[in-house]
């Protein structure tokens, strides 16, 4: 099926002016424009925290500095956490889930594309809403009142005494609005990917990546509503005198802990399963080889999701847990080791024997390999509860999971980008120019995030504004802030590329890379509604049977 | 530059002056020991460094394996430029051996990695204090320590101190955790693993000094602007002399008649509302200053204690530490002076 491929998105016409094109994109409902307005938001919020994390490293480049004020500092990490969570990591990965599951699945659209307008416009409201605290922080004239009791907000810290201002409604506001976004966005996915699924397409011959979607987006449901109420609870003690959280009222400062985890470590696996689903998508192609052991997969990503809602209070080491409860939550997290393993194993024995071409969205996903590795491995040391009682809250803990996030999340969006650029606009990315931009983001990792483990393991605290000379600090934090030049490089290289290639890319064809799943099968950009023709699907790869019907995977189910 | 600039403003200058090192004044024990969780110098912290290691070692092992895996299979199944073949490879669809082969040997790793968790989580947690264990609180605050001890004559009441604790080498330290304000984290990592001090609730943590040695750590969990200035140390000395200190601690505070005018001010003004010296003011709000001399730091140890930090911090606190809970009394140079007199004779 192939048709002439249009240069830009197929959907608007080169004769309209700049102010109709914007107001059609704000109006569409269309999942395509979505899912890229999405990623798009997402990606100008990862500037922002990209550049509060850059001040917060310039400030710790040595000892006692003041580039930043301590309040500005705590603002800077509260506002870079708490945005590349919810603004960067969620709206990028729905983004993506937006764009290509009703592709994946041979949909026409979202099961209801007006909620899923909604969705995207409650996030960017949230996200607005979020960063006008600047302005209305201090109350409606007062300037520079984001919020600063960090993105778990724990109380009593978040407290009318000691969060005074109005810092922290605005956080609490707008982490919300945007959360119901995201739960709208997750409602849609489920309907969608239960009921819209092309003929032939049951549930064991979806791509990987819309299994873990629709895991994810159940995730969300559990997990997000939990954090709405703990928020709800909050805005009752803050405004209306309500006593949950506060100890001079018996109110319990460690039940916000719980119900906070309790969304917030599924929250992980809200950020990096979609990231799992990219891999499980480009290792296959660019392997030229069927994924290894699907239904394992399948079961691993289910048993991923299922244990992570018994694990939150591993974050919680410290508060004095009797040792039989903090034994079984060590032991919880353990075991997420096991069905994560093995599917970091499936993803190599997918790449054994097979013929890897490595163009840039495969050079990505070997790097989340590499990064994620690292990061969970660290993950499993920091489940040894007495290892934790040592290195929680200290460096060691910022680099685990920025390997995690950064090294794993951040480094498959990429892959993805490079990888589903093509079809989205129709033209390809500059390979030369991906290559550098993924090693500059290697070096960049492992010159900030790695030197992290060795301060928390000499004694760094983190969320601290400055640290005092002579305690062996300085070096690694040096090398922390060196690494920062070359992430903005690959940063501005990734802006660069976008634009030249919009205009002046190679032009993609519906099937550049010589893939399986039936987002191939239309034109790269895919028209109004996906198809021509309603696709079928014979088995987990609908175009591999038909490229070889000598030998289809429908042979082997 | 002679105060000025925001973090700790104070402190680079101090530190030039004292060969860039950390402030220790002299007549304590000499060795400064780092916050390191690889150099315990107390069981817990011993403890915890052995499993980090067999737990490093298990995990240095993985990593070494599934890389090496993963660059093995990256360099072997390249496809090289020369080669031409459209054919694809042989497609595997999995195996059940091998899939089951690494469910297995995770589970069996995970097991092992349980067990020894819990024999070391047993091991610390389940410790109790023996008889002879020495018992002190500790008390969080917004951004200071306050710590009391038994008084050593028995004749009622605690021995109050602030930011300095100090403990006798070789005698286990049963310490009950609280806060007063917010959540924070009691961490010196060459003697235990940090736990959190939480309002409305007590823990305990306990160590065991083995040598001499002024112990550096800070508070854990963020708990507000000055988080980075709640720093902590821990004092421990020859068990005579820590007699000696605390009955020092208990004693009252002398009477020099030569600063009453300063001791007039102190009353007068602000200062005696949040901070206690014995027998002049009962301020509970702020650190107790009866011995305030005997200390080598000030606010929490982002400075070391003498007569012109001294008076840069009463002159004005927030800008050796911002955001601190103390304000600027904004006193003439002459009150500022006697005051400032006053308090050096606090020893
Ligand atoms: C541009 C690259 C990045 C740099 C240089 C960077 C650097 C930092 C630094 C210095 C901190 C403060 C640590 C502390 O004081 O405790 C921090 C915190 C954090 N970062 Fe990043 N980061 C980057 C990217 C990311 C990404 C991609 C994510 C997630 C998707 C992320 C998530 C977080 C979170 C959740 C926190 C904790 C905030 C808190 O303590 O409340 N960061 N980062
Ligand atoms: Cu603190």
């Amino acid at each position: 099926m192939t048709t002439v491929p249009a240069p830009i998105h197929s959907t608007s016409d080169p004769r309209m002016g700049l102010g109709e094109r914007l107001h059609g994109w704000a109006v569409s409902v269309d999942h395509k424009r979505l899912g890229i307005m999405y990623i798009a938001a997402g990606l100008i919020f990862f500037v922002i925290a990209g550049l509060e994390a850059t001040l917060m490293r310039l400030q710790l480049i040595a000892p006692l500095n003041d580039v930043l004020t301590p309040q500005g500092f705590n603002q800077m990490f509260t506002m870079h956490g708490t945005t590349m969570v919810f603004l960067v990591g969620m709206p990028v990965l729905l983004g993506f889930g937006n764009y290509l599951i009703p592709l994946m699945i041979g949909a026409r659209d979202m099961a209801f594309p007006r909620l899923n307008a909604f969705g995207l416009w409650l996030f960017v409201f949230g996200g607005i809403l979020l960063y006008y605290s600047w302005i209305g922080g201090d109350g409606l004239y007062g300037l520079g009142g984001a919020p600063d009791t960090g993105w778990f907000a724990y109380s009593p810290l978040t407290s009318k005494a000691f969060s005074v201002g109005h810092a922290t409604d605005y956080w609490i506001l707008g982490i919300m609005v945007s959360g119901f976004g995201s739960m709208t966005t997750a409602i849609n996915f489920i309907a969608t990917i239960l009921c819209m699924r092309c003929p032939g397409m049951t549930m064991m011959r979806m791509p990987l990546f819309v299994w873990l979607m629709l895991t994810v987006a159940i995730l969300v449901l559990v997990a997000l509503p939990v954090l709405t109420g703990a928020q709800v609870m909050l805005l009752l003690d803050r405004f209306l005198g309500a006593h949950f959280f506060d100890p001079q009222q018996e109110g319990s400062v460690i039940l916000w802990q719980h119900l906070f985890w309790f969304f917030g470590h599924p929250e992980v696996y809200i950020l990096v399963l979609p990231a799992f689903g990219f891999i499980s998508e480009i290792i296959p192609v660019f392997s030229r080889k069927v994924i290894f052991g699907y239904p394992l997969m399948v079961a691993a990503t289910v048993s991923i999701a299922f244990i992570s809602l018994g694990v939150w209070a591993h974050h919680m080491f410290v508060i004095g847990m009797p040792p039989w409860l903090n034994s079984l939550f060590a032991a919880s997290t353990f075991l997420i080791a096991v069905p994560t393993g093995m599917k970091m194993f499936n993803w190599i024995g997918t790449m054994w024997g097979g013929r890897i071409r490595f163009d840039t969205p495969m050079l990505f996903a070997t790097g989340f390999l590499v990064m994620f590795l690292f990061g969970g491995l660290t993950g499993i040391m920091l489940a040894v509860v007495p290892f934790d009682w040592q290195l929680s809250d200290s460096y060691f803990v910022v680099g685990h999971f920025h390997y995690v996030l950064f090294g794993g999340t951040i480094l498959a969006v990429f892959a993805a980008i490079f990888y589903w650029f093509p079809k989205a606009f129709g033209r390809m990315l500059s390979e030369p120019m991906g290559q550098w931009t993924f090693w500059l983001l290697m070096i960049g990792l492992t010159l900030v995030f790695l030197p992290m483990h060795m301060s928390g393991i000499l004694g760094m605290p983190r969320r601290v504004y400055t640290y005092q000379p002579g305690r062996g600090f300085e070096i690694w934090n040096l090398i922390s802030t060196i690494g920062v030049p070359f992430q903005i490089a690959a940063v501005l290289l990734l802006v660069i590329n976008v634009v030249k290639s919009l205009k002046s890319g190679r032009v993609a064809g519906p099937d550049p890379w010589d893939a399986w799943t039936l987002e191939w099968e239309t034109a790269s950009p895919p028209p109004s509604e996906n198809f021509r023709k309603i696709p079928t699907c014979t088995s987990a790869r609908p175009l591999w049977d038909r490229k070889h019907p000598e030998d289809p995977d429908s042979n082997y189910e | 530059m002679a105060i000025a600039g925001a973090a700790f403003g104070a402190l680079p200058e101090i530190c030039a002056t004292t060969g860039g090192d950390l402030p220790n004044t002299t007549g304590e024990p000499g060795n400064v020991v780092l916050p390191s969780i690889l150099d315990p110098h107390s069981p817990p912290a011993r403890l915890i460094r052995e499993l980090s290691w067999l737990v490093l070692g298990i995990c240095a092992g993985l990593f070494v394996l599934v890389e090496g895996m993963i660059f093995y299979g990256v360099v072997k199944y390249r496809r090289r430029r020369d080669d031409k073949t459209k054919d694809e490879p042989r497609q595997v669809y999995g195996s059940n051996p091998v899939e089951i082969a690494w469910t297995i040997i995770p589970l069996l790793i995970v097991f092992v990695l349980t067990l020894t968790t819990v024999r070391t989580i047993r091991s610390i947690e389940l410790t109790q204090p023996p008889a002879d264990a020495l018992h002190v609180v500790a008390i969080g605050h917004q951004w200071w320590w306050e710590y009391r001890y038994p008084d050593p004559d028995g004749t009622g009441g605690e021995v109050i101190v602030a930011n300095e604790m100090h403990v006798p080498v070789n005698r286990p330290v049963w310490v009950r955790l609280e806060s007063a304000d917010v959540i924070h984290s009691w961490w010196v990592p060459a003697l235990t693993g940090k736990t959190d001090l939480l309002p409305n609730h007590t823990n305990h943590t306990w160590f065991n000094a083995e040598n001499e040695g002024i112990y550096l750590g800070q508070c854990a969990e963020y708990c507000g602007n000055q988080h980075a200035g709640m720093l902590l140390r821990v004092v421990a000395t020859q068990p005579e002399e820590f007699d000696a200190w605390l009955r020092a601690q208990a004693a009252p505070t002398v009477h020099d008649t030569t600063v009453a005018e300063g001791r007039e001010i102190f009353q007068e003004f602000a200062c005696s509302n949040c901070h206690t010296v014995k027998g002049v003011s009962d301020g509970q709000f702020a650190p107790d200053l009866t011995h305030l001399m005997s200390r080598q730091t000030i606010a929490s140890g982002v400075a070391p204690l003498d007569a012109a930090t001294l008076k840069a911090w009463i002159a004005d606190p927030q800008i050796l530490k911002p955001g601190c809970n103390m304000p600027s009394l904004q006193l003439d140079p002459q009150e500022l002076d006697a005051v400032t007199s006053y308090l050096l004779t606090l020893r």
